[in-house]
């Protein structure tokens, strides 16, 4: 089958390559790039372990071709950190234990990340539902609450 | 997956074009969020993909007084979501949304794609068909117009022909003193219907019923009006024996079968209780506007 130009950024990072047209955009995003952060689960749309944002919007890249992202701005969990520096989500997912195995942190990340982007204050239970598309096998859900509800309450901020 | 050849649209016009050339051993993808699933699973297999996600001039939500509300094919779930006119116009589309998979499908999926995969069980149709909604239908040769309500003809079979693509989902302005409401019975939150039941009940200046529609998902091939059950509403009063009378005749009515989720018999049971909480939740609401 033919392959086809697509041309994406990816944190930041823009990436011209050819892909067959059934190639989805997980399979882009770790096996053409590397870029293995991005979990692939469940392979079928249910886990959200493979959630990346697409211009600013939670997809699971499971469930998207890669071609119809073209021209897309990509962010995936490494392009959260700058450098050595955690982003704050990052932070304080350790502080709050908020993963065991790891496998939905990444997806849980960028599902916080878009919640928190459009909706900076949410409630606990506005928390919930931002992660409603992501499951944790292990640690439970408190403790990734937790830690999103402590970003949103400033805790993470800067000072000058 | 099998390969396939991708054509991408950006106007309908191009779309149209592709389906004429490719319709026939083709899928149109929109979101993709049932067709990858089908696609990998290798129950649908197209030579020929043309996506018109990118189809810019279908993604829009709009609203006349005189003459209803309009959305494209390519609108997104999320878009409808969080649509203010809707949440003020239309209410019941968005919390129907709201319990609609999970934010990252509604983030990607459309409202065009859910209704042309056709699964009884999705939630966008039933609600839509008690709202009374038609579908416009697109090929290079021009327009034609289908009730909602005749568009599944089997389970993820449409009317639509090869060549052929939805354009927009046209709903009236409800009747005054007009409510319409849903519920879908899940195991877990946000999951496909097990069973789901949409009402739509038009109060009359007595509080009496002056119209209903009812619309039941998940229990038969396709979504189906509960005709006979809807048909014991109009011009009774709002009382318990009724209800009780218009859930079972719902109940018999429908065609739902056993699967790994429920048997057929505990989804009748299902079927009746949503529908008496349906029409009683829409009636009251009917009354007090």
């Amino acid at each position: 089958m033919e392959k086809l130009p697509l041309r994406i950024t990816v944190n930041g990072q823009p990436y011209e390559l050819c892909v067959k047209p059934k190639t989805l955009l997980v399979e882009v995003i770790r096996d053409h790039l590397g870029l293995t952060g991005t979990k692939r689960g469940c392979n079928s749309g249910a886990c959200g372990a493979c959630t990346v944002l697409v211009n600013g919007v939670s997809v699971k890249s499971c469930s998207v071709l890669a071609l119809q992202v073209d021209g897309a701005e990509i962010l995936t969990v490494e392009g959260l950190a700058q450098g050595e520096k955690l982003h704050p989500l990052q932070k304080a997912f350790l502080d709050e234990g908020a993963y065991q195995c790891g496998f939905c942190t990444p997806g849980m990340l960028m599902s916080a990340k878009a919640l928190l982007d459009e909706n900076p204050k949410p409630t606990r239970e506005e928390i919930r539902e931002g992660i409603h598309g992501n499951l944790c096998r292990c640690t439970g859900y408190n403790s990734i609450v937790r830690a999103i509800a402590a970003v949103a309450e400033g805790k993470y901020e800067e000072g000058e | 997956m099998k390969d396939f050849q991708y054509h991408k649209a950006t106007t309908v016009q191009e779309a149209l074009h592709f389906l004429s050339q490719y319709g026939a051993e083709g899928k149109i993808i929109a979101g993709g969020q049932s067709l990858l699933i089908l696609m990998r699973q290798g129950l649908v297999a197209p030579e020929h993909v043309i996506d018109i996600k990118g189809v810019k001039e279908l993604d829009y939500i709009r609203f006349d007084e005189k003459e209803g509300l309009f959305i494209g094919a390519t609108t997104t779930h999320r878009s409808i979501e969080k649509s203010l006119l809707l949440r003020e116009k239309y209410e019941v589309l968005v919390q129907m949304e709201r319990k609609l998979a999970t934010i990252q499908t509604r983030n990607w999926g459309t409202i065009g794609g859910n209704l042309c995969h056709a699964d009884p069980a999705g939630d966008p149709a039933p609600v839509l068909i008690a709202l009374g909604a038609d579908l416009k239908l697109g090929k290079e040769r021009g327009e034609r117009k289908v009730s909602l309500e005749e568009f599944s003809v089997d389970y993820y079979e449409t009317v639509l022909e090869e060549d052929e693509m939805l354009l927009e989902i046209q709903v009236p302005v409800p009747p005054a003193r007009t409510a319409t409401v849903y519920e879908k019975f899940t195991i877990i939150d946000s999951d496909m219907a097990i069973v789901s039941v949409a009402a739509s009940i038009t109060a009359g200046d007595d509080g009496g019923c002056k119209g209903a529609r009812i619309v039941l998902g998940g229990a038969a091939p396709v979504p189906m009006r509960a005709r006979k059950a809807e048909e014991m509403l109009v011009g009774e009063k709002l009382k318990d024996e009724l209800l009780e009378e218009v859930g079972r005749a719902a109940a018999e009515e429908s065609e739902p079968i056993s699967d790994i989720h429920a048997s057929e018999e505990y989804k009748r049971e299902l079927i009746r209780v949503l529908t008496k909480r349906m029409v009683r939740r829409a009636w009251e609401k009917a009354i007090q506007r």
